[in-house]
């Protein structure tokens, strides 16, 4: 078995890594599915996709027909008179709004969200969510990003998403530093963090998004802000045009991840050292404890991860070093060189990346390495997995907890149970 | 434009999908952007499908858009062809693909492939799911068919003395309610009469098989909303006579069988006299006593639905309350046949009129989509499923057809399976002050979590909530308490059960936010 050595083997100016680019069929889900879970992490706003059947469609398989109420987002299928002429696209988008705003009253922010269609036929969305502002403010705010296809892919939906809520948060009075952590968390995460920030002596530490759209964290040029999340490119550029300080950092994935991201905080806040060392290291000697019994299963294997939720870097270099695991390839929709310089930097020189997507070709790739385990999309799973190879489906690890110290196990286990169930069936 | 929470049908392509998925040796190439490749977790997730659906999406981006999208696609079609060696390729565009208009079928048909390139052009802005299914499956048919029909007014040749007839079963597709069980069933039922299958399609045919459908003597039509519209071309071109009787429930299974009987020139007596099916036997018994006049709303595509409601009526006694489809296409069957239940036909597609149609009715069972056994469940009613769209739990490992004989067994289980039993009905009516008898009682048979209605116990007597708390003397801090409420509700049992246990083990006796985290890590899995 291959035991990885961690720490400071790592140069830390090693030369960037090369990158297989691939210009085909991808395979990956648009911005819309973003809502599946912002529309439940943003308790008081509604989505509204402005699009066709399919986008309507997408979402709901995605969400795999969760009705545990009425959910907060609905499709306004555009009909054929919608194409006729924008004027009368418009009248209608102002009906189906007024329609909606009367059925949901509790609702204080309104996302226009844009899709192929209503791209394609450039029905300008943010002129119409200024004209539907005028009428229904400031009883709801009407905000639009786009989620389509062929704008975004799969989280990107959370970066357009966050960036609009940017221009309409609060200049920051204060004339302190402040933090601000970006990036969609479960609940449950995002109160350990603030536990753990109030113990580091933090002071205020705001999220985005907010649980309520009716309380925008407020920004200014003291905002220092940590995404938690690698695909907020626009978000970070939107915070950044209003002065906000982005602290570079890995993301809080895995005892490692979390810790460096932790200690950027801290970094930017003075925290002293014997402080963070207190506050975190009970923390870390648990959550290590807790990941030794995944080392035993999952070192030595050999990962292939295909490009979904721009998580795969972050989540290959916790496979690899907290977890021993091997690097067959590591697949991306996009990389950003600068928000995971931190990332790239942690992986083995040899590492395989690949950015954009030619499934077929990917496939053939990955049939020919024959790896342990496989992280890929629904569309892939069954099929690979009845060719004899073990799958992991990503999305569960965009639905799941898994940032932080307390969750590290949890991720771990997500990669162990298709193995540990593979060698457990014998019919 | 139209508010649309959920949707009963998708895309018109995804219609083209359920064809091409069901056939061997097709490839669509479809003009989509890259979300649309959602559709394949339909088939590889809910059907459990082991190979990938045959279909390469040109994923056009907003970069590709100011470029050469043309190009885009005859790339792909061609990689597609090269790659998949097909019999014969389907061609077409999304709904934004079609917004493009980059006419897929001339560009593929300008790259001269040596197969034949059928082009399907859905009006992804009027249609939906089963009418692009029923227009794909009837170009592909007229397109690999059309070329051996005879000439126009030839009468069909008498079938030689001694020569079995054949049939072809069209219909079924990939991702439809049970077809992959009601071909089987048919089949049998027809071998039965002595009438072979020529090709059962679009499932399981390949291109070729598509263009000998000619050599049948009938069709079968089992599914209406998709192969009517080939059956009527086939018949106008062959000659070729289709059933119009659909075999869902003893009853319409019987004329059926004399149906085809009658095209075929066979003898159905002998198939009739030995049929066997326990639900007449079991509809008739005293136990189903208690089934009479149950109030059952039904909703679903319209062959589906329609013969819910005779079942329902004529073989199970219940009482029709409701009757509805969300294809629009065959309102006038489902008006029909609400006119011989007496009852308002519900035509729609809008999930939230369903669902306030079932809440003003409140019927004992509801027979519909997996979107009405969402609704139903929300309401507390039981519910059984009976037509597309389904969920992965629709797709049976068990053989579970809903047509013929048997199907009318599986029919006769599951709707009774949700209801209470007889005796148990009566107790309950009778002993309705029993503090275990809440209100949201469900089947004993069935358990806890089948009904979302059933409260939570909570005991509201301390001394009582301490007893059952057995010998655990540990105490929760509030926050911890908190804390845990945050777990999901289906595991948080199980958490509390082991952080306690973790306590106890460990001498702690206030469990913080720390404990809980602590014995997280400690059962670790
Ligand atoms: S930074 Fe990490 S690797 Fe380097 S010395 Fe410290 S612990 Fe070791
Ligand atoms: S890719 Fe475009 S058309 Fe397809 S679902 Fe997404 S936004 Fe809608």
């Amino acid at each position: 078995m291959n035991v990885h050595v961690q720490g400071c083997t790592v140069a830390a100016e090693a030369a960037p890594k090369p990158v297989r680019r691939e210009n085909g069929q991808r395979e990956v889900f648009c911005g819309l599915t973003g809502i599946v879970w912002l529309h439940r992490k943003i308790q008081d706003a509604f989505f509204l996709v402005v699009g066709s059947r399919t986008c309507a469609h997408l979402i709901q398989s995605a969400a795999g027909v969760m009705i545990f109420a009425e959910p907060r987002f609905a499709t306004a299928i555009m009909e054929e008179k919608d194409l006729a002429g924008l004027t009368d696209a418009n009248d209608e988008l102002d009906r189906i709004v007024a329609q909606l705003i009367a059925r949901r009253p509790e609702i204080r922010l309104l996302f226009l969200v844009g899709s192929c269609p209503s791209e394609v036929i450039k029905l300008d969305l943010s002129r119409a969510a200024l004209r539907l502002s005028q009428k229904f403010s400031p009883a709801v705010r009407i905000l639009n990003y786009s989620g389509s296809g062929i704008e975004t892919t799969f989280t990107q939906g959370e970066d357009a998403c966050l960036a609009s809520l940017v221009p309409a948060a609060p200049q920051a009075r204060t004339g302190e530093a402040q933090l601000l952590i970006v990036g969609a968390l479960a609940d449950v995460v995002e109160d350990q963090f603030i536990r753990m920030f109030d113990a580091l002596g933090l002071g205020r530490v705001q999220f985005l998004p907010p649980r309520k759209a009716s309380v925008l964290p407020d920004i200014g040029p003291n905002t220092r802000f940590l995404l938690a999340q690698p695909f907020l490119t626009d978000t970070a550029r939107a915070l950044e045009d209003r002065g906000a300080t982005r602290l570079a950092a890995p993301f809080p994935l895995g005892v490692e991840g979390t810790t460096a991201w932790l200690r950027a905080a801290a970094d930017a806040f003075g925290v002293a050292p014997a402080l963070f060392e207190s506050v975190t290291h009970p923390h870390r000697i648990r959550a290590e404890r807790a990941l030794v019994r995944y080392r035993d299963q999952l070192g030595g294997r050999r990962i292939f991860l295909f490009p979904d939720s721009q998580l795969e870097i972050p989540l290959a270099r916790f496979l690899s070093r907290e977890l021993s695991m091997q690097l067959v390839e590591v697949g991306t929709p996009y990389l950003h060189r600068e928000h995971l310089a931190e990332e790239l930097r942690l992986l083995p020189d040899d590492v395989v990346l690949s950015e954009g997507q030619d499934v077929d070709l990917q496939l053939d790739r990955c049939r020919l390495a024959r790896p342990d385990l496989v992280v890929c999309g629904l569309g892939l799973a069954n099929p690979l997995e009845a060719e004899g190879i073990t799958t992991k489906w990503s999305i569960e690890l965009v639905f799941t907890p898994i940032q932080g110290y307390e969750q590290a196990a949890d991720l771990a286990e997500l990669f162990a149970r298709p193995l540990v169930r593979r060698a457990k069936l014998v019919a | 434009m139209q508010l649309t929470v959920w949707t009963y049908e998708g895309p018109p392509h995804v219609g083209a999908m359920r064809v091409a998925t069901g056939m061997e040796g097709l490839h669509y190439v479809l003009h989509a952007p890259q979300g649309d490749t959602y559709a394949d977790l339909l088939f590889t997730m809910i059907e459990r499908r082991d190979r990938r659906p045959p279909v390469t999406y040109t994923t056009f981006s907003a970069r590709d858009l100011g470029g050469d999208t043309a190009e885009l696609f005859k790339t792909a079609a061609q990689n597609a062809y090269d790659r998949f060696q097909p019999q014969a390729m389907l061609v077409g565009a999304s709904c934004t693909g079609s917004l493009i208009q980059d006419d897929p079928g001339g560009l593929a048909r300008a790259l001269a492939l040596p197969i034949p390139v059928v082009a399907v052009d859905l009006p992804a802005y009027q249609r939906k799911e089963n009418w692009g299914a029923a227009e794909t499956f009837y170009q592909l048919v007229r397109a690999l068919a059309g070329p051996s029909a005879p000439a126009p007014g030839t009468p069909r040749p008498e079938r030689a003395t001694g020569v079995r007839a054949r049939c072809n079963l069209l219909g079924p597709t990939a991702l439809g309610f049970r077809h992959r069980d009601d071909i089987v069933e048919i089949t049998s039922l027809l071998a039965k009469l002595g009438i072979d299958v020529n090709v059962t399609a679009p499932m399981g045919a390949t291109p070729a098989d598509i263009a000998r459908l000619g050599e049948a003597d009938f069709n079968v039509v089992l599914y209406p909303e998709i192969a009517g519209q080939a059956a009527a071309w086939l018949q106008r071109t062959f000659g070729q006579p289709f059933t119009r009787i659909v075999p869902i429930g003893v009853s319409a299974t019987r004329e059926f069988v004399e149906e085809v009987a009658k095209l075929a020139g066979v003898d159905a007596s002998a198939t009739l006299a030995s049929a066997s099916t326990r639900l007449p036997w079991y509809s008739r018994s005293v136990d189903s006593t208690y089934l009479t006049g149950k109030r059952v709303f039904i909703f679903g595509d319209a062959t589906h639905a329609v013969a819910a409601a005779r079942i329902a009526s004529d073989e199970l006694g219940f009482k029709v309350v409701g009757l509805g489809t969300y294809s629009r296409e065959f309102a006038r069957e489902i008006r029909d046949a609400a006119k011989r239940h007496d009852v308002e036909p519900l035509i729609t597609d809008d999930y939230l009129e369903v669902e306030a149609k079932v809440a003003e009715l409140q019927p004992e069972l509801v027979l519909g989509t997996q979107m009405e056994r969402h609704i139903a469940k929300r309401l507390g009613i039981p519910c059984a499923v009976i037509s597309a769209p389904v969920h992965v739990q629709d797709f049976p490992a068990r053989y579970a057809p809903q047509m013929g004989f048997e199907g009318a067994n599986v029919i006769f289980d599951t709707w009774v399976h949700p209801l209470m039993m007889g005796l148990e009905e009566h107790l309950l009516a009778m002993f309705k002050d029993d503090f275990e008898f809440v209100d949201g009682a469900v089947p004993s048979h069935l358990g806890a979590g089948h009904s979302a209605a059933v409260p939570q116990a909570v005991p509201a007597d301390p001394v009582a909530a301490a007893a059952m708390a057995s010998e655990i003397s540990v105490v929760w801090a509030s926050d911890a308490e908190k804390e845990l409420r945050k777990i999901p509700f289906f595991v948080r049992g199980k958490a509390r059960r082991n952080t306690e246990r973790f306590a106890n083990e460990n001498g702690v006796s206030t469990i913080t936010i720390e404990t809980l985290y602590d014995a997280k890590a400690h059962y670790a899995r």
